[in-house]
């Protein structure tokens, strides 16, 4: 790693923190995002030429306290201005060690944000990514994407939100929103495929890089755990998952010497040290599922009795009809197609005109051996979804079938 | 949630092209559409707006791929079927790009009276793909 790089790489770790002390001092989260921005610029120009001081942390705290003092000094009338400047006087040589990085996930992470805005500014604050780079991510203009996260900051600020890690009672349900967070940065970037997609595989690893945050301050969560798990588990298939003209290659048909055993192995090792904990929740089940798919050498030999049993419990525990809907293949592969199929026929109400419902039936009725009803399905789930790849993939199914 | 709102020239009955409108009304509308855009990008949610110049400069293009290309040019009788602008909108859900339908197909028309423009709204299909 180039001097350059490490530089930049210590600078986005420490930048979030740095906030998160600054905005827990002063409670605006603006005011300390520009300053954070101009420390770390100063950091940039001084450290190469002076060297990296002992705590940069610190440093960093310092400069940026300076930077938003000069800030509050230069823009504020001068009444509230006395005031906010004792307040702010830059602290004493060292910061205690305390780390502020995860209250901050918690605050960008606030159920009263969109989920959309909760993304985009856990990704400016968080990540460090700048705004041009999230909107590009996102396919929004620039301006959109900046719109949208200085409105998720005057939200925080106008619900008033206080500047603390939720304790007790709400404890649960902010981790969740954290979770449910990540769970879609995730997906933003695994589900992503080829053309303007390409660069949003990023997406993926800052999610992962992110949740990596809340697992190490919490590593005895079973659903932060399970998220990372899952994450890795899935990511690991990613080379595996499109075809050289960015084609949608499914589970079955995968080249499974292209996953990343390294991803792997570290997935199965969490969801393991997870389940041996003993609380059995949502993320930590998906992990096991992806885990008993990543340790299959083969469609065929793949645990299915056992991925049919957690997709029980994890229909137990949600009640969403998408888990049935996934249970139903595995459902067809333990006891038959008739069987998935069975499974299907309630979800109509709920599911009803959903893509991948048909897309499932589509693939019960072939393994049944019903050709022409499988291809009418499988033109009606790509009449229906809303992704390209996904509409190429399912054309040439019905193609395949019905000629 | 990507959207995108279209609307034809001038579209709905019983209203004259705008180049007949009283210079004030036409003013009136314009304000209105400026600022819905204002609005919809400090929402964060306008990707793209764009207004077509009027159907007399509209051509068809046919052509087999093989021989001579048939380009038929304006005007055309037929001109309310011809898509006069669009908006591309990034919301969270269908019902909130329903809700700027309505406020697009309520712009004040002539005499300040809402247009009440039928908006198409078709959800994008984009390069992302859902499972597996």
């Amino acid at each position: 790693m180039s001097h350059a790089t490490r530089l930049e790489e210590l600078l986005r770790e420490l930048a979030p923190q740095v906030l998160g002390v600054l905005i827990h001092r002063t409670g605006d989260f603006d005011t300390a995002e520009d300053a954070v921005q101009e420390a770390s610029l100063a950091a940039a120009l001084h450290w190469p030429r002076d060297g990296i001081p002992d705590s940069p942390r610190s440093w960093l705290i310092q400069t940026a306290m300076r930077k938003m003092t000069d800030q509050i000094r230069s823009s504020r009338a001068r009444r509230r201005r006395e005031q906010e400047v004792a307040r702010l006087e830059p602290p004493a040589a060292e910061v205690p060690g305390h780390d502020d990085t995860l209250t901050l996930l918690f605050l960008c992470c606030h159920p009263t944000l969109t989920p959309a805005s909760a993304i985009a500014l856990t990704l400016r604050a968080i990540a460090g990514l700048t705004t041009a780079q999230i909107a590009r991510a996102f396919l929004v203009p620039e301006n959109t994407m900046g719109q949208r996260i200085s409105r998720a900051k005057q939200r925080l600020k106008a619900s008033d939100v206080p500047f603390t890690m939720p304790t007790g009672e709400d404890h649960p349900q902010r981790l969740d929103s954290v979770l449910q967070v990540l769970y879609l940065l995730f997906n933003e970037g695994h589900t992503s495929s080829t053309g303007t997609g390409l660069h949003r595989a990023d997406l993926s690893d800052e999610a992962i890089r992110l949740t990596r945050m809340p697992h190490s301050r919490l590593p005895d969560d079973s659903e932060v755990t399970g998220l990372l798990a899952l994450m890795l588990l899935t990511d690991a298939r990613r080379p595996a998952r499109t075809g050289p003209n960015g084609e949608l290659v499914p589970l079955d048909e995968q080249d499974r010497s292209r996953w990343n055993r390294p991803l792997i192995t570290e997935g199965v090792a969490l969801v393991t040290a997870a389940m041996s904990r003993g609380r059995i929740c949502r993320y930590q089940l998906e992990a096991s599922i992806a885990a008993l798919h990543a340790q299959a050498p083969s469609a065929r030999q793949t645990a299915w009795p056992q991925i049919l049993a957690v997709y029980e419990a994890l229909r137990r525990l949600s009640g969403n009809p998408i888990v049935t809907l996934n249970m139903a293949v595995a459902a067809a592969m333990v006891h038959g197609p008739a069987a998935g199929l069975t499974l299907l026929e309630p979800l109509d109400e709920q599911l009803g005109g959903h893509h991948r419902l048909d897309a499932v039936r589509g693939h019960l009725l072939e393994m049944l051996g019903d050709t022409h009803a499988a291809g009418t399905r499988y033109r009606a789930a790509a009449d229906r979804t809303t992704s390209l790849p996904e509409r190429r993939y399912l054309f040439a199914q019905a193609a395949r079938l019905c000629g | 949630m990507k959207f995108l709102l279209l609307q034809n020239y001038p579209g709905t009955e019983n209203v004259e092209p705008m180049a007949n409108w009283p210079a004030e009304d036409v003013e009136a509308h314009l304000k209105f559409q400026n600022e819905l855009n204002r609005r919809l990008t400090e929402l964060g949610e306008l990707i793209d707006v764009q207004s077509l110049t009027g159907p007399d400069l509209a051509k068809f293009v046919t052509s087999d791929g093989v021989g001579a290309t048939v380009v038929t040019d304006g005007p055309f009788p037929e001109f309310k079927e011809l898509l006069a602008g669009y908006r591309i909108i990034d919301v969270e859900s269908e019902a909130r790009a329903i809700e700027i339908a309505e406020q697009v197909s309520a712009a004040p028309g002539p005499g300040g009276r809402p247009l009440r423009q039928p908006i198409e709204v078709r959800q994008v299909r984009g390069c992302v793909s859902a499972g597996s």
